[in-house]
């Protein structure tokens, strides 16, 4: 479903990601783990074309993105949860959440979605016209999953989802991925906690100084000593 | 008590129309953090053009009524443009650059709006066609003409009416989605340009209303107008806290209070040293004291809220 071959990115004269290749076949969730400055998240923003790559192609579903304008990504149906959230301060819960909408027309299935959303995030629906600055960092990546699932998309970004949250939030969050993979969607998951990831994916991709060094299974990554060492703390 | 009366119905009617050029100021100021230098000479364009529209219709025998209301639409379309214009060519290619360079540029188009009105309407003071009724009313000792209760109560529609627009429609919340987070609502799939260039051509309208309702109301014009209004309402949007509509309107409106309350009173206050023509004084007195003690405004959000 996703094709990313041979993407460059760089910062100025900084290469944070040099020439990967992987891809996302549809329905998988797959995680693409390392550590911090590995360049993950600039290989999520650049398909996201919130960046412009400096080399390489992205395919989504046969068709070429890696040039199209950002605000045409969403309408190919490929949502981004960014890092650190990015939810809309000061516009209301419910508010933010019909801005991930922002591309449909058809307002009865809008309202599906949003009671959908709602279900998976009970928390949300107390809070509904509570302004998303007032809320605590775990509901607020609730809110940003939720404001990506109202776009409909094919495909999910999920960029660290669980940094800065304490271990209870980050376990109700990925119970909810976890459920919207089982429902069919298709996930390219991002995240420093490799145990996590790993264990909430079909498989996975290892970054290393812009570079992928391995990948698998996540299973068969999750009992691979070199990951075990880096990134397992053993 | 007459003389207070008096001057808060003067002070509503011109705070009215600070508050319609204020808005202007903010919506741009809220999206892109930019101080749009140039929107007082839009409004002075609105102006200008309405007297050429609705005098030539007036002259060529048009009913008054009909030429005022052609004249209007003309200066809202021609300031719309003006306003789309302004954005697509100074400030669109300077998006990425440190923001004094736009702040530079908008002073420039400011100057050039100014020149190119000198040079199609002439360096002289033109006479505003009258376009309203002259009938007088007197309330409680205070008097008021048709005109400014028609300023105050277009001028409130006109709020209400871009209230809604913000609150309660797509677009709207698209423009407050930007103003919090670009990079975030363009992932939402919001084109971050054209709702920069809505915010210039909803501001640019509203200056053009406010154009023509300073014509009718001082039944005057000339190039430099804009000047002393646009800076007037930029305080007024400051006052208001910048960036925010309802600090705008409050602004606008609380800086038409103290100016003709100022006015009205300054004579009694320094002993007959100062005159009534001293009122400008107050609007700077405003700008001063708000930047020294809460340059957030009333309204405003903490600067540094925006990344």
């Amino acid at each position: 479903m996703l094709e990313v071959t041979g993407l460059h990115v760089a910062y100025g004269g900084i290469q944070a990601v040099r020439s990967i290749t992987f891809h996302v076949n549809e329905g998988e969730t797959v995680a693409l783990i390392g550590a911090n400055g590995a360049g993950k998240t600039s290989t999520l923003k650049a398909i996201s074309r919130v960046l412009d790559a400096v080399g390489g192609d992205v395919h989504f579903c046969g068709e070429k993105i890696s040039r199209i304008a950002p605000h045409h990504v969403i309408r190919k149906g490929i949502a981004l949860v960014p890092e650190g959230r990015g939810v809309f301060p000061r516009l209301s819960v419910v508010e933010n959440l019909r801005m991930g909408a922002f591309v449909r027309d058809d307002k009865a299935a809008i309202e599906q979605d949003l009671a959908m959303v709602f279900d998976y995030f009970p928390r949300l629906r107390e809070r509904e016209s509570q302004l998303a600055g007032t809320l605590s960092g775990g509901e607020q990546q609730m809110l940003a999953i939720g404001r990506a699932l109202m776009s409909r998309p094919k495909l999910l970004l999920l960029d660290e989802p669980s940094m800065g949250l304490a271990p209870i939030m980050v376990q109700k969050i990925f119970e909810v991925v976890r459920a919207v993979a089982a429902k069919g969607m298709t996930i390219l998951l991002i995240e420093q906690n490799a145990k996590l990831a790993l264990e909430s994916s079909q498989r996975g991709y290892v970054m290393e100084s812009g570079e992928i060094t391995l990948h698998g299974e996540s299973a068969q990554l999750l009992g691979d000593p070199k990951v075990r060492a880096a990134y397992l703390g053993e | 008590m007459d003389i207070f009366l008096q001057q808060i119905v003067n002070g509503l009617v011109q705070g009215s129309i600070y508050a319609l050029v204020a808005l202007g100021y903010t919506m741009v100021y809220g999206i892109m953090g930019l101080i749009n230098f140039a929107h007082g000479e839009v409004v002075m364009i609105g102006t200008l053009v309405t007297i050429t529209v609705a005098g030539s219709l007036i002259k060529a025998g048009m009913p008054v009524a009909l030429a005022g209301l052609a004249g209007l639409s003309a200066s809202v379309l021609v300031c719309m443009a003006l306003g789309w214009g302004l954005e697509r060519i100074a400030y669109r290619p300077l998006r990425n650059a440190p923001r004094l360079t736009p702040l530079i540029t908008a002073i420039g188009m400011s100057i050039v709006l100014q020149n190119l009105a000198m040079m199609i309407w002439g360096r002289n003071y033109l006479t505003f066609p009258a376009l309203l009724p002259k009938i007088n009313f007197e309330v409680a000792g205070a008097h008021f003409t048709f005109i400014q209760v028609v300023i105050v109560l277009v001028s409130a529609a006109t709020m209400g009416g871009l209230l809604a627009l913000i609150y309660r429609t797509k677009l709207g919340m698209a423009m407050r989605a930007t103003a919090q987070n670009p990079a975030v609502a363009s992932l939402m799939g919001v084109n971050i340009n054209r709702v920069i260039a809505a915010a210039f051509v909803i501001g640019s309208a509203l200056g053009a209303l406010a154009g023509v309702m300073v014509g009718t109301y001082y039944e005057i014009a000339h190039y430099q107008m804009g000047f002393m209004l646009g800076l007037k309402a930029f305080t007024a949007a400051v006052l208001g806290g910048i960036g925010n509509l309802a600090g705008a309107m409050l602004g606008g409106l609380l800086l038409g209070l103290i100016e003709a309350l100022g006015a009205g009173y300054i004579g009694d206050l320094t002993g007959g040293f100062l005159g009534s023509h001293y009122q400008d004084i107050f609007a700077f007195i405003v700008l001063i004291v708000v930047l020294m003690f809460k340059p957030s405004g009333l309204f405003g959000e903490k600067t540094g809220d925006r990344a």
